[in-house]
């Protein structure tokens, strides 16, 4: 007992202030791309060596456009973008607070000139590229399989500006994983540790989806996992949030075009929050948490320095 | 090797093939389908090979007919025999070695769900991998599967088997549980507390990542492995890559395979901190498991301050490593791990000393060595079974042949010889750390020109993972794309055993048992 009082003490305070906006991540954290539309040719080399839909280009040749976009909602994050410019134009800053309310405000576009883009000597066509979507940001969840399942409340949504006022500082979370590799369900078991203690927000994780106010759903929900997710969403008493956690749970990742993959938590239940990152830190479930909550001014979530200069456009 | 083949073909004629050893270390031998169970029956018990996992192919394009792969290994002799039966469309089945041996079953199971080749003889045929609403006749890792639109779901329903008597009862567990874990299916039945049977019904995460790779490049299919188990995500890119590697014939910078070693060292080192930190937090005592959490958030750290990335990933790619560590990064992971040993010295040391902690832990989720040489069991869970094996010391990669370890092996094999096996390999791991930096020389940490891929080859790539043995095989087509990517993740072999461990405990232990195993749900369901 003694010497567990010792190292108690020896030890002291592990826990690390959170301050949403402010904190600044540990020495060394990648984050998010980040591009300089000042040194950015539009030459396509990043969209060729990107292994899911983060970066995207669309050409249309009569039009003389050439439109490049980059969505967090598919990033992986993993930095193959920053080594294949030959510019220096990606970086990454160890940017993680993302979390948006839509996926659209975690796409930009960036505008080019089709004929100036083509005298780079990088030029990549788009015939050259891997087939990619055109970006999609719809919720389909009325088109799933088990949508019948689904009770949509309307006086719900109404409560829960209420209830966010009332409740603000005590919420409930279900983590229910729809077949994420594991990634998001550490960073979210850290967020029970001493060093980032959700408790001390009023944030608690609970074993039932009865008790829940917030469904924290990570993975790109399997197609086996599907009806899983939909009954604990009906399991869930009204009103309730869904935080779709992690760049898998947004529109299913590096997993999107498999056969067993639903692709996205929005494509079975309703999404209020979707929290970017492979598998995004800690500190960024909790920013997404208080995004949902209310707490952080929504006219500030996803702020972009790009946008502000007016170069790209938020879609 | 030579002489084996002879042996082989004396006693067997007709029935060996070609055999090729173009790949060092890995012999494949052609065989026809017929005489699998004889040559498996020859090899384990006769030659004292171990059996470790099999697959299938669909090759029907090239050759007009799959082919299924029996790998086994001579772990004195560091080698490795594949043994290829070509199984022709017209007559799909094959003989089954599950009668033989048990640790087929899952594996061939899975073969009849993905390629639909039948597996004659199989003691329990039922679906693994796909769930019943899956329609009958789809095989997803056909070569002519192509996805149009949604695949319908059709009606079925999965018999668990039954366990009846007066006083039994079940008790379904999952698939969404109450932690933070992943999801999966466990199905109890229960004579008052004690377990009488336990049946798991995993897959649920099943994602089809080796068809997902098909066709990748190589650093993409990199950012695959990766994502096949999270914590794991360091072995399953070094094995991949290693396979891809083997498979082209490179040999990796040597201050590469310095770094890869620190790499995967790291990897078990949060691993094992975070599984210990389990089982004392589902013994409820706070103390340790919030000791303990706080020094694995230190070994994430770490992993981020070093490589960006807090569970490792970007690092390993396809000829090397992406980014070298910088002298001052050495300088302050020396210092860190030093540092981290002494506090998780200090945390053991208490841990062992409180009776409570202790009482729960000592002679729960008995495994008998019988049971994980049966099942094939690999890892930490097997070592502690008192099964001498590690894939660092008997099949060395990168350059652990070079380096001094310890491989601790305890005989008891409850949750106690568990932990203590997952923390003198954390001790080691400090050490083998310490040892691959004092050991790197200077130079590039990639290969400088990236091959493309050699048409027609295929090759394994294997790696110990903190949870065991991590095998990845790779096939390449003829215009040198990917053609097949079989995982054989430590999970896969290692579930079947707790259906063993939880037997006469009560229920209450069981997230205490399956702690002490950590076994990924979605390494198991990729």
């Amino acid at each position: 007992m003694f010497r567990l009082l010792k190292k108690n003490i020896k030890v002291g305070r592990a826990t690390v202030r959170y301050e949403p906006g402010i904190s600044k991540a540990p020495e060394g954290f990648l984050g998010a791309p980040e591009i300089d539309p000042e040194k950015c040719t539009g030459c396509g080399l990043c969209v060729k060596a990107c292994p899911t839909d983060a970066l995207i280009i669309k050409d249309d040749k009569a039009q003389d456009k050439r439109t490049f976009f980059l969505s967090y909602g598919d990033c992986i994050f993993c930095g193959f973008c920053e080594s294949a410019c030959p510019y220096q134009a990606i970086s990454f800053k160890g940017k993680f607070e993302l979390a948006a309310k839509s996926k659209e405000d975690l796409t930009f576009f960036f505008p080019f000139n089709f004929n100036q883009c083509e005298k780079d000597p990088a030029f990549v066509g788009q015939d050259a590229l891997p087939f990619k979507r055109n970006p999609d940001f719809s919720q389909n969840f009325s088109k799933s399989d088990f949508a019948e399942k689904l009770s949509l409340d309307e006086i719900g949504s109404k409560l829960k500006v209420k209830i966010k006022s009332l409740l603000g500082r005590s919420l409930h979370i279900r983590e229910v994983d729809a077949g994420s590799c594991n990634g998001c369900e550490i960073e979210a078991v850290n967020l029970s540790n001493p060093i980032y203690d959700a408790e001390r927000f009023g944030i608690h994780f609970v074993a039932s989806p009865r008790h829940a106010d917030l469904l924290l759903v990570t993975g790109p929900v399997t197609r086996q996992m599907e009806l899983a997710l939909v009954k604990t969403y009906a399991a869930t008493a009204d009103p309730k949030w869904v935080v779709a956690c992690g760049s898998c749970a947004i529109n299913g990742g590096i997993f999107q075009t498999s056969y067993a993959v639903v692709g996205g938590v929005d494509r079975s239940v309703p999404v209020d929050i979707y929290i970017p990152g492979c598998p995004p830190r800690p500190e960024a479930i909790l920013y997404g948490i208080f995004l949902a909550l209310g707490k952080i001014d929504s006219s500030n979530c996803g702020e972009n320095q790009l946008e502000k200069s007016g170069v790209c456009k938020r879609i | 090797m030579e002489r084996m083949v002879e042996i082989l073909k004396k006693k067997f004629g007709d029935c060996i093939g070609k055999s090729s050893d173009a790949i060092p270390r890995q012999l494949h031998i052609q065989i026809t389908k017929d005489v699998v169970v004889k040559i498996s029956r020859f090899l384990v018990e006769s030659l004292e090979m171990r059996f470790l996992f099999l697959f299938a192919s669909d090759d029907r394009k090239e050759s007009h007919c799959f082919h299924l792969r029996y790998v086994f290994s001579i772990h004195h002799l560091d080698q490795f025999i594949v043994l290829c039966a070509p199984v022709r469309e017209e007559d799909v089945t094959f003989p089954s070695l599950t009668p033989f041996l048990p640790r087929a079953n899952w594996q061939e199971r899975e073969v009849q769900d993905l390629f639909g080749l039948v597996a004659q003889g199989h003691p329990d045929p039922r679906g693994l991998i796909l769930h019943e609403d899956w329609p009958k006749d789809i095989y997803p890792f056909r070569k002519d599967f192509v996805q149009s639109g949604k695949i319908p779901r059709q009606k079925g329903e999965y018999i668990f088997e039954k366990v009846e008597g007066e006083g039994v009862f079940e008790i379904p567990v999952g698939p969404v549980h109450a932690g933070i874990i992943e999801p999966g299916h466990f199905r109890f039945s229960v004579a008052g507390e004690s377990i009488l049977k336990l049946e798991i019904r995993h897959f649920y995460t099943h994602k089809g990542t080796e068809k997902l790779g098909e066709g990748k490049n190589p650093n993409q299919l990199l950012c695959l492995a990766e994502r096949i188990s999270g914590d794991n995500s360091v072995s399953h890119a070094a094995a991949a890559a290693q396979a891809l590697e083997t498979l082209c014939g490179i040999q990796i910078p040597k201050r590469a395979q310095c770094l890869r070693v620190v790499l995967l060292e790291l990897e078990r080192i949060y691993n094992h901190m975070a599984d210990i930190a389990g089982v004392v937090l589902d013994v409820a005592f706070g103390f340790g498991s919030a000791q303990l959490a706080r020094s694995r958030e230190r070994a994430m750290r770490l992993n981020e301050r070093l490589t960006g990335s807090r569970l490792l990933r970007g690092m390993i790619v396809f000829g090397g490593v992406r980014n070298d560590l910088l002298d001052l990064d050495m300088k302050f992971l020396i210092s860190e791990i030093r540092e981290m040993k002494a506090d998780f010295d200090e945390v053991i040391q208490i841990l062992w000393n409180v009776s409570s902690f202790m009482d729960r832990v000592q002679s729960t989720g008995m495994i008998k060595k019988e049971i994980v040489e049966t099942l094939g069991g690999t890892g930490p869970v097997a070592r502690a079974s008192g099964v001498d094996r590690d894939l660092r010391r008997d099949h060395p990669y990168a350059i652990y042949h070079e380096l001094l370890f310890m491989v601790p092996v305890f005989t008891e094999g409850d949750v106690e010889s568990r932990i203590k096996v997952k923390m003198q390999e954390v001790y080691e791991s400090f050490k083998l750390i310490h040892e691959a930096i004092q050991g790197m020389p200077e130079g590039n940490t990639c290969v400088a020109e990236v091959a493309t891929l050699k048409p027609m080859r295929s090759a394994l790539g294997y790696v110990e993972s903190p949870r065991g043995e991590c095998f990845h095989w790779i096939a390449t087509d003829q215009k040198g794309k990917i053609a097949r990517w079989k995982i054989q993740s430590p999970s896969f072999s290692n579930w079947p055993l707790i259906e063993y461990a939880v037997l006469e405990n009560i229920v209450p232990d069981f997230p205490v048992i399956n702690k002490s195993m950590n076994l990924s749900y979605s390494g198991n369901d990729r």
